[in-house]
């Protein structure tokens, strides 16, 4: 309990140094005032406009206005929509967190039995066949591997769509492309290639991990009572392996996020990633800033989240907690 | 009636690009019902290699590649991998020097307990966790239920050792090989250890192949003793005799280091030099370089010449057994 309450104050703390980071950094990109209004306009119009928007105060000030509208959930308005900016976000978000997610399954579905696979067998060909993929799939450039999958799947074989997010089902209140079977074609390849980079490095951890723990005596002890090697395997070996790969699989989610920018762009997936690009080229200040926050509150909530699990899995690191 | 493990000229080598390893080069032993076996010799003269064969638990590069090891009068190599599965942690069961090691840190010992039983005959969770908990308790852990659902790091090495051996001993087997279960614990650890398995072996009547480098260990412990050296058996006898007449050079040296052998301020005697390589022993006696009996019929490589009390590999182990009976 400690342990818990302990980790939720340092993350409260980290967002608040955030936040001062945040807005000083978006500040820092340019002023609004320069695109939003008219360049026709006269000054006295130019002059309200700026005090409406807040933009002649200190930016001390403007902080603070900006940090007591955060805390009543009030993250602006957008300049461009002219509607709350965290609205517009939330209206993008699923679109992102459902590629995020489908492409945290494919990772972990794919990545640890061909992990597995090559570390069982470190020397069979078709281990080094994955360990040569994996090392591709981590050099390639994110976008090329995407427009190649297009090619491939879309344009050669025609077997799925090009580009846009498919129609969306609903299942248990949940609206998400996932649960129609077009849309599941329609999500395929982007959240593929979102994955490829997660996918090699949960190959790679996994596969050493492998490598590491068998040789090991417990391993060894399991062998002599005479277990299966299906439960040495699934059990003893991958009970140990899957503390790493948790952290990871779960520290990146914040990263696939980001990194969908990229996705969400080759394939026009309609989400998060779009809008930021979009916002940052006519500075709508209070999308990037509330953007920016929402990322920093799911990175927060992602280490938090990876920190409990993690000591769910491994027995150790509760009772060095309890030591302290 | 055959003996309960019968192990016949055993091979086991290792495939090296530099050639093979031969670690266990020829070895022959038995070990009868209800009786220990000690497995003596210093580091590296394949006492491990020797027990995992039996457990069919040498995985690649080291293959076994001659002899014979029955079990009850069964082939064992002639066993399919699963036969050997059902045999091993039921039949015949292991533990191992490392007590830190030998249990999965991150599952609950219930967990490591329960799957031991259910590996081998069709029984609920509930009676296998009884049967558990009454197994540590009979090992002389603590409050067994509690400690049932405790994690390795939770217990002592002594401890860890006891529960590992409440696992080996959870199906009742015939044969428990112990590789050297008591070389990482404190002495006083250590005798609770051995006088726990001294009365768990007279309770079961099962046989026991116990492997050490320490011979202090063997007396008053085990039945017969064979002594390992650079691969091969060099000496076998019972326990007594072996230790107060040695017949083999080496197993004179062994007892010569022990410190609690020799009398008060007395040197400690110690073997001159090193084993030969594994990889190429050559054809003369593999003592013969760090021997202070060696001559020239040395250079032929001794059978394992019996006698009335046991066996010497030894040329002239009627000279040494002659020698160690006079007062030092
Ligand atoms: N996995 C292995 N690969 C190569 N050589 C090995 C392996 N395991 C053991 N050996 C070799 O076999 C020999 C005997 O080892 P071992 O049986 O462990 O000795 P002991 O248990 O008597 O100390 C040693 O020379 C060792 O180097
Ligand atoms: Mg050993």
């Amino acid at each position: 309990m400690v342990f818990i309450i302990r980790r939720l104050l340092q993350a409260v703390l980290v967002a608040l140094v955030m936040s001062v980071l945040v807005f000083a950094g978006v500040f820092a990109i340019g002023n609004p005032a320069d695109i939003l209004i008219d360049p026709e306009a006269t000054q006295a119009e130019r002059l309200r406009l700026i005090q409406q928007l807040g933009l002649d105060r200190p930016l001390y000030e403007q902080y603070f206005i900006f940090l007591g509208n955060l805390l009543q959930g009030d993250f602006g308005t957008s300049f461009v929509f002219n509607r709350p900016a965290l609205h517009i976000i939330f209206e993008r978000m699923p679109a992102t967190l459902e590629l995020a997610f489908a492409a945290i399954f494919i990772a972990v579905v794919i990545g640890i039995p061909l992990g597995l696979w090559a570390g069982l067998r470190p020397n069979a060909v078709s281990s080094k066949a994955i360990m040569a993929g994996s090392i591709l799939g981590f050099s390639l450039p994110n976008f090329w591997q995407g427009i190649m999958l297009i090619l491939l799947f879309s344009v050669t074989l025609g077997w799925l769509p090009v580009t846009g997010r498919g129609p969306v089902g609903e299942f248990l209140g949940m609206r998400s492309s996932l649960f129609t079977l077009e849309g599941l074609r329609h999500i395929a390849l982007p959240a593929f290639n979102l994955a490829v980079g997660l996918l090699a490095l949960v190959i790679r951890l996994t596969r050493a991990g492998t490598l590491e723990v068998m040789p090991q005596d417990f391993i060894r002890f399991a062998r002599a009572k005479g277990l299966r090697e299906r439960r040495i395997i699934f059990i003893h070996l991958l009970r140990n392996i899957l503390i790493p790969v948790v952290t990871v699989v779960g520290m990146s989610f914040g990263g696939l996020i980001a990194f969908a920018v990229v996705t969400e762009t080759i394939f026009a997936w309609p989400g998060m990633g779009k809008l930021i690009i979009d916002s940052i080229n006519v500075l709508d200040r209070p999308i990037i800033v509330a953007y920016l926050m929402v990322i920093v509150v799911v990175f927060i909530t992602l280490n938090l989240i990876v920190d409990i699990l993690y000591s769910i899995i491994d027995p150790r690191i509760r009772l060095e907690e309890a030591g302290q | 009636m055959s003996a309960l493990l019968e192990i016949a000229d055993l091979q086991t080598h290792f495939l090296a690009e530099r050639g093979a390893v031969k670690a266990v080069d020829g070895v022959s032993f038995k070990v009868n019902r209800g009786e220990v076996l000690a497995v003596v010799g210093e580091s590296g003269s394949g006492k491990s290699v020797t027990g995992l064969s039996v457990m069919g638990l040498i995985g690649k590069p080291g293959k076994i590649v001659g002899g014979s090891m029955r079990f009850q009068g069964q082939d064992l190599s002639a066993l399919s991998p699963e036969a050997m599965r059902q045999l091993r942690g039921n039949r015949i069961a292991m533990i191992f020097q490392d007590p830190m090691m030998t249990l999965n840190p991150v599952l609950r010992v219930d967990t490591q307990m329960i799957e031991t039983l259910r590996a081998h005959r069709k029984i609920s969770r509930k009676d296998a966790w009884t049967i558990c908990r009454d197994a540590l308790a009979r090992v002389g852990i603590p409050a067994p239920d509690e400690r049932m659902r405790s994690y390795p790091h939770q217990f002592s090495g002594g401890m860890r050792q006891r529960v590992a051996i409440a696992i080996a001993l959870l199906n009742d087997p015939d044969l428990l090989i112990a590789d050297e279960p008591t070389t990482a614990l404190d002495v006083t650890i250590q005798a609770q250890i051995l006088a726990l398995v001294q009365g768990l072996v007279a309770e079961r009547g099962m046989g026991v192949m116990w492997v050490t480098h320490d011979l202090s260990v063997v007396a008053g412990f085990a039945d017969r003793v064979v002594v390992m050296y650079a691969g091969e058996v060099v000496e076998e006898g019972p326990v007594d005799r072996v230790i107060s007449r040695p017949a083999h050079p080496y197993t004179l040296g062994l007892i010569g280091s022990v410190p609690s052998r020799n009398k008060r301020g007395a040197p400690l005697m110690q073997i001159p030099g090193s084993t030969p390589s594994p990889v190429n022993r050559g054809t003369a006696c593999r003592f013969k370089p760090r021997c202070r009996f060696a001559r020239a019929k040395c250079e032929d490589h001794p059978p394992l010449i019996e006698s009335a009390t046991g066996a010497s590999r030894c040329w002239f182990h009627e000279e040494v057994a002659l020698e160690s009976r006079e007062p030092a």
